[in-house]
């Protein structure tokens, strides 16, 4: 049991930081926390340094720009990325959901179109699946893709997606539609890939409650489309959409922001009871203790997947466990530090609260971040049903034709 | 990064798995629990010493295995998994571990050939009353190298052949060794809430000792023991939080309400998962202190303290939450629920309560970070 580095991988880490030393960012910029796009110049400026280096997707395969390379160096790479004050990824929905998709099921000069904009950062892809009327329940998709009647085979698509993340900047997107009412939910899906500026599109970016917009509405108005734009058969699209979603735990990922140090900070110089700092407040303390031994947890817990990795194994699941986590503390984090600073809380100015509203931010994204990707209640039904192999879950839906389904709001 | 144990501490784990299973079943762990006569199953005692588990991480040269803190660390979370009715925790985890930590030459050379070989049994002696100790408190003392004063309750006091006693000397705590079967020593068995591990106060009266560690270091080695006994009982913690899901999850399958599976019912498919989120998180704390002990670095206090409190927590939820998934059927004495119930408090107060523990870590990372 050890920390370090195999003699390979030491290796590998060395010629990232040589890289990164003579190419990453240097200086912070203004970024977008919320990740509305303001500061999407500079993320393609990088990725595009990182794709002619060959580190946009290493484990990729070399005809496509990657390096052939093993998970466990991209994710050495990561770490020493992070070390930089690199701009934010806007491309890693593209880059590992919907590009693999594409070259699952597109045939060669569509996979040949498209995977290397994408890598270079050229052309920002975008994930149409969840709807109104279905976000944990995906397969409950109503938009729907019906043949043009001029006889072309060309499809046209009607309809509404929502909680689409970077569609406001996105060139493409993958787009799962209802193509046959009449069978059970989820036999009657098809997906397409699309051009994001093609007519009857509109994309309207949602006011999120936390203030910020990267999540978007897109309405679809008999938006045309080829047949060879679609990916899998005419039916087959749950199949094609467990592809895309197989990776979704992967790229989003757990919370960021203030943890136990920012509120160990913050405690120092809050007066709290009786006119002492509030870290001598043995309520808060306990309260650190717990955020603090669950930070850990998680990180060694990383740390048991990345071993899984070094050695070629497929990491165990309990991998499963980091988004809901770190979402729960998150909110929780937040709320304490606002009762910490008692009536001032109230106060989310960034110029006089605590880092400059942080704590503030937190609670106010947490709630998104326990529902985006998979709330807690799906992530507990996927540890429950894979991880410890209890029965899924009784489906009255499953023999009704998707037309004849209740619906309610 | 290799953050896992080798595949022979694996095979070692594996091996002690099928050997508990043989010797420990819970049926054998209830022969203790029913019979107040029976302090401990002294055929187990006897057969994990011949194993060598007692000697796993003693050096050679005294008569152990020396094999190393990671071997003691899958063993013990098999002896959790298994609720073995055994003073292990007391004779390998305080009183070796102090021993190989403070002890002079030949304190190390008279007690640990005699722990490895399943001679003698340790226990560690520092709670006099309600609440928790501190330098300010104790009231033990020592003086011309005999001590008097009381001890409770001694996890093992009752069978121990030596004791760990924290007592005051001149004024200053230190860490004392005495010998349980002197007429200076008086033992009452305590009626314990884990009757599988029994306790004991000791009276002394002029009892003899022989000081372990420095002159007036006695709180700080046993904050020193504490943590390595710490990292220990978390593995034991972590094996009996895995055994209480496991427990879990079988009777979800089999027991049937409303015409299926309670498995099927997500609120007990939720209370599951939770089960499993903590303890993952126990066990990557647990690993973390292992490397911590294992390499004895300056890591360790912080390691343990998160160790002790994700496992602690784990092993509590887990043995509460098992119970009330097997509803009224895991309330009584015939189901084997509450002896990790029983456990999972045992093994959270032994080194002190978790709350103990947050507040020491707290202080810990104060220091660390204002540095």
């Amino acid at each position: 049991m050890d920390f370090n580095d195999t003699p390979e991988e030491a290796a590998y880490r060395a010629q990232v930081r040589a890289w990164l030393e003579a190419n990453a960012p240097k200086t912070h910029y203004s970024g977008d926390p919320e990740g509305d796009g303001s500061s999407m110049a500079a993320s393609k400026t990088w990725q595009a340094k990182k794709a002619a280096a060959g580190y946009a997707q290493i484990t990729w395969p070399k005809e496509w720009g990657g390096q052939g390379g093993n998970p466990i160096q991209q994710v050495i790479f990561n770490q020493e990325e992070a070390k930089y004050p690199v701009p934010p990824n806007p491309f890693q929905i593209g880059l590992g959901m919907c590009v693999p998709t594409v070259a699952t099921f597109a045939d060669q000069p569509t996979k040949d179109r498209f995977v290397g904009p994408a890598l270079r950062g050229e052309e920002i892809w975008c994930q149409l699946f969840s709807e109104p009327s279905g976000g944990s329940d995906v397969a409950a998709a109503r938009t729907k893709a019906v043949r043009a009647p001029d006889g072309s085979g060309d499809w046209l698509i009607s309809g509404q997606k929502v909680w689409t993340t970077g569609a406001q900047f996105s060139d493409f997107g993958i787009v799962v539609c209802r193509t046959d009412p009449d069978v059970p939910k989820h036999k009657g899906l098809t997906m397409f890939w699309l051009d994001m500026h093609s007519p009857g599109i509109e994309v309207k970016p949602i006011h999120q409650m936390s203030g910020g917009s990267g999540f978007n509405e897109v309405f679809f108005t008999d938006v045309r489309v080829k047949d060879s734009q679609r990916l899998g058969g005419v039916g087959d699209g749950w199949k094609v959409s467990l592809v895309t979603l197989m990776n979704e735990r992967l790229a989003v990922g757990g919370a960021s922001g203030a943890g136990w140090t920012e509120f160990m900070e913050a405690a120092r110089s809050v007066p709290g009871l009786d006119g002492a700092p509030a870290i001598k407040d043995h309520a808060l303390r306990e309260k650190l203790a717990d955020w603090y031994v669950q930070a850990e947890g998680l990180k060694h817990t990383r740390n048991r997947t990345m071993t899984a990795l070094s050695r070629g194994q497929t990491p165990g699941p309990e991998s499963s466990i980091g988004k809901i986590v770190s979402a729960l503390q998150m909110q929780d984090l937040g709320n304490t530090a606002l009762e910490m600073l008692d009536q001032f809380g109230i106060i989310d100015d960034p110029e006089l609260a605590p880092l400059r509203a942080g704590f503030h931010s937190s609670l106010m994204f947490a709630p998104g971040l326990r529902i985006a990707g998979g709330t807690d209640e799906i992530l507990k039904n996927i540890i429950a049903e894979r991880v410890l192999g209890l029965p899924g879950d009784i489906r009255v839906d499953k023999d009704v034709a998707f037309k004849d389904m209740p619906t309610g709001r | 990064m290799n953050f896992d144990f080798s595949d022979d501490q694996k095979a070692l784990k594996s091996e002690a798995r099928r050997f508990l299973e043989a010797n420990a079943s819970t049926e054998r762990v209830r022969k203790v629990l029913d019979d107040d006569a029976r302090p401990y199953d002294e055929a187990l005692w006897k057969a994990v010493g011949q194993q060598g588990w007692l000697g796993a991480a003693i050096p050679e040269e005294f008569g152990g295995l020396g094999l190393g803190h990671l071997e003691l660390c899958v063993i013990a979370e098999e002896l959790g998994r298994a609720v073995a009715p055994i003073p292990f925790a007391s004779t390998v985890y305080f009183v070796a571990e102090a021993v190989m930590l403070a002890g002079s030459d030949e304190q190390k050379s008279y007690l640990l050939p005699k722990i490895a070989a399943g001679e003698i049994i340790g226990c560690i002696a520092t709670s006099e009353g309600p609440g928790v100790t501190t330098a300010a408190t104790l009231k033990a003392t020592v003086s011309d190298g005999k001590l008097s004063g009381v001890k409770l309750p001694v996890t093992d006091g009752d069978i121990g052949n030596v004791a760990l006693v924290l007592a005051k000397e001149n004024g200053k705590p230190g860490l004392f060794l005495v010998d349980l079967d002197d007429a200076g020593v008086t033992r009452e068995v305590l009626k314990t809430l884990d009757p599988t591990r029994d306790a004991a106060r000791l009276i002394f009266k002029d009892a003899p000792v022989r000081r372990i560690g420095g002159a007036g270091e006695g709180m700080e080695l046993v904050e020193q023991v504490f943590d390595r006994a710490a990292v220990l009982l978390a593995f034991e913690q972590c094996g009996g939080a895995d055994r209480c899901l496991e427990m879990a999850k079988a009777y979800a399958l089999e027991r049937y309400a409303f015409g299926r599976v309670i498995a099927s019912y997500q609120a007990i498919k939720h209370k599951l998962a939770d089960m499993y989120v903590k303890n993952e998180l126990g066990r990557s704390n647990a690993y973390y202190g292992a490397w911590a002990l294992n390499t004895n670095a300056p890591e360790l206090p912080v390691a343990a303290s998160a160790a002790r409190i994700a496992a602690s927590e784990a092993f509590w939820f887990a043995s509460k939450e098992n119970i009330q998934t097997h509803g009224g059927i895991g309330f009584t004495w015939e189901m084997d629920c509450h002896l990790f119930y029983r456990r999972s408090r045992q093994l959270s107060l032994v080194a002190g309560a978790p709350r103990v523990w947050k507040e020491r870590l707290v202080s810990q990372l104060e220091r660390r970070n204002a540095a």
